[in-house]
């Protein structure tokens, strides 16, 4: 199989230009080809000599793979279904909101976190995705030149594929790459804490912490990395930090009946939060197979907001979308889809 | 662009250890074990490292807690870089590791210990530690060389030790995987706790499981490889 450009950061194309005997300088014409021109092969780099395009041709190919399928919803959100290395499938969400166009990332195939609430964890963990996997889930759907803002909350736990993210983002906001703004990213992550570090230290995307509730035993029952790197801890290293006046950190809080959803999770959350500037978002619990949770009923939901944002957090409830095609993260049942789409291939 | 701190404020540190012993107890899984002084609880988990140049990685203790030495079970991962190191060192040679913490305690009540390949290592400790009065253990592997402290275990629990095998067959032994066992289990006690050690996938089709039998999911406690 031959190696990809496409997810190659500017060192590498520059490093690998000089092994073929190309000048370096290749190497920032290849990226400007594969970042900022919308072509999807080695042949139309018209700005290199044949010979230059027959080199790479040997060696590489260009590392887009197009969507295998697409499901549209009603209210206009999209989810693909895209191929990864060995014969995996990966999902991204395109919603759309008045002029936004926000494209929901995977970074992992499965995941090996085990959220109960979660649907991907159900699939297991089996596999890690490229920076150019990630990157190709924004590049090669329809939307690509409308695309606004990117969440890195699809498939997997972003801080699991820590490389992988960062030199997607890496990717997306180099003046050499996608030249995106960082603050049109926002990467959620479930707290594992060295990663959050270096996450923080390296980048300037958003940081959004998955935190569903306040209370550590709680949270042990709803997410077992709460053994290893508790929510105490995770606000902890966040209430240390300088997110200046740009980068923002919120905090996604799925709503579950009569477990997360009372007064008492209000007050401590204001004390949690207590001197960082936040955002929490509340998320409608879509069921899961074989999971014991539900969703509050509307008016609980609201209610939670409102007790929130009178403790001075500000506090928003997501919009449910493409909930036909079951788009939200972790909703699909991905095993079954792709099975059947194996089977069909 | 603000940096963070070069050390994570939560982080707990890391100390030097001297190597008492490294064992195979089967292909590629070694014990390694070190003297130590620092009190834990049966089920946490330490963090250990060769050296600063890497991070460290998260075990569950895999000793008692009543001597001074103090072990992990891991097995080499072959693209890794601190466990083929591990394996190579031999009593003497310095480790880092932290303090023990974490919140998967075993306790002397009623309990299911469900755990897959190196994931025995909490429930080995409990056992050591003397928690193993109505417990029940289940191991799955896919090798009969893989049930680690198999003779110990099958001594003291007799009946209440399960080993499930899905590559391999030998009396005493469930020839499939732990779901499958569990599966053939009708009655699950409902006021039992059930503590799940493994993989992902394991862990979360176990827990799936039990909770489609009717155990309240607060009544299980997960553990995952990260």
């Amino acid at each position: 199989m031959k190696d990809q450009l496409f997810g190659k950061d500017l060192n590498e194309l520059q490093e690998h230009s000089l092994s073929l005997g190309l000048p370096k300088f290749t190497g920032k014409q290849l990226a400007d080809w594969l970042y900022k021109k919308e072509i999807r092969s080695i042949d139309e780099m018209s700005n290199l000599s044949l010979k230059a395009r027959d080199l790479l041709n040997e060696k590489y190919e260009f590392g887009l793979s197009e969507p295998a399928k697409v499901q549209i919803s009603i209210d206009g959100t999209k989810k693909y279904l895209f191929p990864t290395s060995h014969n995996k499938f990966v999902e991204t969400a395109m919603i759309p909101d008045d002029d936004r166009k926000t494209v929901c990332v995977s970074t992992q195939v499965g995941c090996k976190m085990g959220c109960l609430f979660c649907m991907t964890g159900k699939q297991g963990f089996q596999g890690q995705l490229t920076a150019g996997e990630i990157v190709n889930q924004i590049r090669s759907i329809k939307e690509y030149g409308d695309v606004s803002n990117i969440v890195y909350m699809g498939m997997g736990e972003p801080f699991d594929n820590l490389d992988a993210v960062l030199k997607s983002i890496d990717i997306l906001t180099s003046e050499w790459g996608f030249a995106m703004s960082p603050r049109r990213i926002t990467v959620s992550s479930i707290g594992i804490i060295p990663a959050m570090i270096r996450f923080l230290n390296e980048c300037e995307a958003h940081l959004a912490i998955s935190l569903h509730t306040p209370f550590d035993e709680e949270r042990r029952k709803l997410m077992p990395v709460q053994i290893a790197y508790p929510i105490s801890d995770v606000v902890q290293e966040i209430k240390g930090w300088d997110f200046g006046r740009q980068r923002r950190v919120s905090f996604e809080y799925i709503m579950f009946k009569g477990l997360n959803d009372t007064p008492y999770h209000v007050r401590e959350l204001a004390r949690l939060l207590s001197g960082i500037r936040c955002r929490i978002n509340l998320i409608r619990f879509h069921a899961v197979p074989g999971t014991p949770l539900e969703s509050p009923e509307e008016e609980v939901i609201t209610s939670f907001r409102d007790q929130l944002t009178a403790k001075d957090i500000t506090t928003t409830i997501r919009a449910s979308r493409g909930q036909d095609i079951y788009a939200a993260c972790g909703l699909l049942s991905t095993k079954e889809l792709i099975n059947n789409l194996q089977g069909f291939i | 662009m603000a940096k963070a701190s070069e050390y994570s404020r939560s982080e707990i540190p890391l100390f030097i250890v001297k190597v008492t012993e490294n064992i195979e107890l089967s292909p590629g899984v070694f014990l390694i074990s070190w003297l130590n002084r620092s009190p834990f609880i049966p089920g946490q988990v330490v963090k250990v490292a060769v050296d600063r140049a890497q991070p460290p990685r998260i075990y569950s203790v895999c000793s008692g807690d009543t001597g001074d030495k103090m072990s992990v079970l891991f097995n080499i991962k072959e693209d890794g870089y601190l466990t083929p190191r591990l394996a190579k060192a031999v009593p003497g040679d310095d480790l880092l590791v932290s303090s023990p913490y974490g919140s998967f305690h075993g306790d002397n009540k009623p309990a299911f210990w469900i755990a897959t390949g190196t994931g025995i290592s909490p429930f080995y400790s409990m056992f050591q530690s003397g928690l193993a009065d109505n417990k029940i253990l289940i191991h799955g592997v896919r090798f009969l060389n893989q049930f680690y402290f198999e003779d110990e275990l099958d001594w003291a629990l007799g009946k209440n030790y399960i080993r499930c095998c899905s590559r391999e067959t030998s009396d005493k032994v469930y020839h499939g995987r732990v779901t499958d066992y569990l599966l053939t289990i009708n009655d699950f006690p409902k006021d039992y706790k059930y503590y799940l050690c493994g993989k992902s996938l394991m862990v979360v089709d176990v827990r799936d499981l039990l909770i489609s039998k009717g155990i309240p999911y607060d009544h299980i406690y997960a553990e995952i490889y990260f």
